[in-house]
């Protein structure tokens, strides 16, 4: 993945359409014997029709996890979720588990990282694609399996007719991810969810199916959430991003404002830590340390034992210590939010 | 996988990248059969020949069981004379005569019906028993787990045969229904409710470890019920094993039921079993070895049908395994 060479920035600019999700001060906590994992402190963010939002974090940043508390797929207990989450103006957390299953499919819809595994090894795969007919529409077998053609040949796997038959271990990578993509926009859902749905694939066919995903959201109009910790896959498809760390947003803005200039230390740090095509003979500079421990997460700013530009002590402003006084998410220029004392000094460094 | 398969995926891949524009439909649904599970198993199995030898014995059996008139070859089992007894086996008489001078191979013949019956009675029951409680145990887990696997652990506290021994022996003056009537219906429950603690800690197992499967939280996010993630994408993916236990589970369950014939609480004369054939010959090894042999012989046959087939069944479940 290399930097952009296309899309100049206005082509990209978001042109958000009706409000399809809000999720409001979202925390997942699990209760475990040896105490409690928090794995989402208070996410909040919208997503509208054909809007792309990328959510940029490492492993262990609570991204994923965000994602399935959306979905209503983590198990509870021993997972807790708490806060809002609005699809279409509507409640989940406050519907049945009944209501929350039927929303799932037609309203939001997942396509998981590893597509192999994702998919039944049992069955074939247009079988699968086609369980998606029968089982929301009540579409007979033979009708299941046409649409099931049709949705392939929509996420160009060639010779789809033939192909119908065939098992999910007979697939190559990126065929599979394909198929998990058939299956996930069957119902023509109105979110798509994507959780790292490039990382098993290689660079070329990474860009096939992220490519993909754009012109399928183009025809439908769906939201979508890509979750990454690939950057270059952020800055090809997405209109704004969300950066988590340590369970919180830390950054949100458009691609291009945060690309170009990151407003807190740790986007700055995931920047200078891959290569830039501009920046040649320079070291890559590895943000130091590791992602903290989610049951122990450090007081105050969670990421100041790594951050460069912490301050400590009498060094920091009266109310600003990065080690106990804990940065709200606050809007630092228009279009930017970030949760950092010194949004100010990072921005332009 | 071949370097002709991994030469067409690449295939695949560069014609997905080059096609541009999104395809029309072409479809062709001439067959308009969609692939199943059991239909693609069916195809795997059909080119297996341990399968086919396997299930040409068991059906051969089964036969037996249902038409054993036929098999006897005119010969009556309860039509004896005293003055065979013993006789070796002839051109005549393919198993010769037992004790009592009975037409050993009408004795058996007639045997197969209550041994094959005792057999996949009891092993039915032993499946649905240890089907639905590993599987409801396995997939809901928590406090139904618990509850389930210590029922479980008490019932594997008492020994099969002293366990199916005792009820068989009270059976009679309770009104349960099918443990107060004498029979094969009887011994077969009795042997099934002593006997179902592995099957279902087998499913239990294959559930807990196929329920965290990706494609599990995948047929979650597409809206699957919990009832249809559980019968649809877990239990097929855990049904194998199974399989393959109880069909060697037949057997052993055969065998004890002469084990409890024996012990004078299974099946009674004059009724026809190849555990009370067996049991009958043991004392005249020597003289006659032929009382046991037949049976035996017939016996083993009939496990090892059922246990190819389990095999070629474990086979066919699993695609991954086909070429």
């Amino acid at each position: 993945m290399t930097a952009p060479e296309t899309s100049p920035p206005a082509a990209r600019a978001a042109v958000p359409g009706a409000t399809l999700l809000e999720v409001d001060d979202l925390h997942v906590e699990f209760r475990q014997r040896s105490g409690v994992v928090h794995a989402v402190n208070g996410v909040s963010y919208t997503l509208g029709e054909g809007q792309t939002l990328a959510i940029l974090g490492e492993s262990g940043s609570g991204k994923s996890v965000s994602a399935q508390a959306i979905m209503g797929i983590l198990d509870t207990p021993p997972a807790v979720v708490t806060g809002g989450i609005r699809f279409e103006g509507r409640d989940m957390l406050a519907m049945s588990a009944e209501e929350q299953r039927k929303i799932r499919g037609p309203g939001i819809s997942m396509i998981f990282q590893d597509a192999l595994s994702s998919l039944n090894p049992v069955y074939s795969v247009g079988w699968q694609i086609g369980e998606m007919f029968r089982v929301h529409q009540g579409a007979s077998r033979k009708e299941a399996k046409r649409r099931a053609i049709e949705l392939m040949e929509r996420v160009r796997i060639p010779a789809a007719a033939k192909r119908v038959d065939d098992y999910p271990h007979q697939f190559s990578g990126g065929m599979r991810q394909r198929v998990m993509i058939a299956m996930a926009i069957a119902l023509d859902p109105r979110i798509l969810i994507a959780d790292e749905p490039t990382t098993a694939l290689d660079v070329t066919v990474q860009a096939q199916v992220m490519d993909l995903l754009k012109d399928l959201q183009r025809e439908t109009g769906m939201g979508l959430i890509l979750i990454t910790h690939d950057l270059g896959v952020v800055n090809e498809v997405a209109d704004d991003v969300a950066v988590m760390y340590a369970g919180r947003i830390v950054e949100r803005g458009t691609v291009d404002d945060v690309f170009t200039d990151a407003a807190h230390p740790y986007t700055e740090g995931l920047m200078n830590s891959v290569p830039q095509v501009e920046a040649k003979g320079g070291r890559l500079q590895p943000i130091v340390g590791q992602p903290p421990n989610l049951a122990a997460i450090p007081s105050g700013c969670a990421f100041h034992p790594r951050c460069a530009r912490r301050r400590l002590g009498a060094a920091a402003a009266p109310g600003r210590e990065c080690a106990t006084d804990e940065p709200p998410l606050r809007l630092v220029v228009p279009g930017r939010e970030a949760a950092c004392h010194y949004s100010e000094e990072v921005l332009g460094a | 996988m071949t370097d002709r398969q991994q030469a067409e995926l690449r295939k695949d891949e560069v014609e997905a990248g080059t096609t541009t524009g999104l395809a029309s439909p072409s479809v062709d649904v001439a067959s308009g059969r969609q692939n199943s599970l059991w239909s693609d198993a069916w195809d795997s199995l059909k080119r297996n020949v341990l399968f086919w030898i396997g299930s040409v014995l068991a059906v051969l059996f089964i036969l037996l069981a249902l038409l054993p008139g036929l098999f006897a070859r005119g010969a009556d089992p309860d039509d004896c004379a005293l003055g065979n007894s013993l006789d070796k086996p002839s051109a005549q008489h393919w198993f010769g005569f037992d004790q009592q001078g009975c037409d050993y191979m009408a004795t058996v013949v007639y045997g197969a019906r209550n041994s094959l019956i005792i057999g996949v009675l009891a092993v039915l029951f032993v499946l649905v028993l240890g089907v639905v409680m590993g599987a409801i145990a396995g997939y809901f887990g928590g406090a139904t787990d618990s509850l389930l696997s210590r029922v479980t652990d008490i019932f594997y506290a008492l020994p099969l045969v002293l366990g199916a021994l005792v009820l068989l022996r009270v059976g009679p003056t309770t009104n349960i229904p099918i443990i107060n009537k004498p029979g094969p219906a009887a011994v077969a429950l009795a042997l099934a409710l002593f006997g179902w603690m592995t099957a279902m800690r087998l499913v239990r197992s294959q559930v807990i470890a196929v329920k965290s499967a990706d494609y599990v939280a995948a047929a979650r996010a597409m809206g699957a019920s919990h009832r249809r993630i559980l019968v649809r994408h877990i239990l097929p993916n855990a049904v194998a094993p199974v399989l393959v236990y109880a069909t060697i589970t037949i057997g052993v369950l055969i065998a004890a039921e002469a084990t409890l014939t024996y012990l004078g609480v299974g099946l009674q004369r004059p009724t026809h079993s190849w555990g009370l054939q067996i049991e009958a010959g043991q004392s005249l090894l020597r003289t006659a070895p032929h009382l046991v042999l037949f049976p035996s012989l017939i016996l083993t046959l009939t496990v090892m049908a059922f246990i190819l087939m389990g095999d070629a069944l474990r086979d066919a479940l699993d695609p991954r395994q086909r070429a």
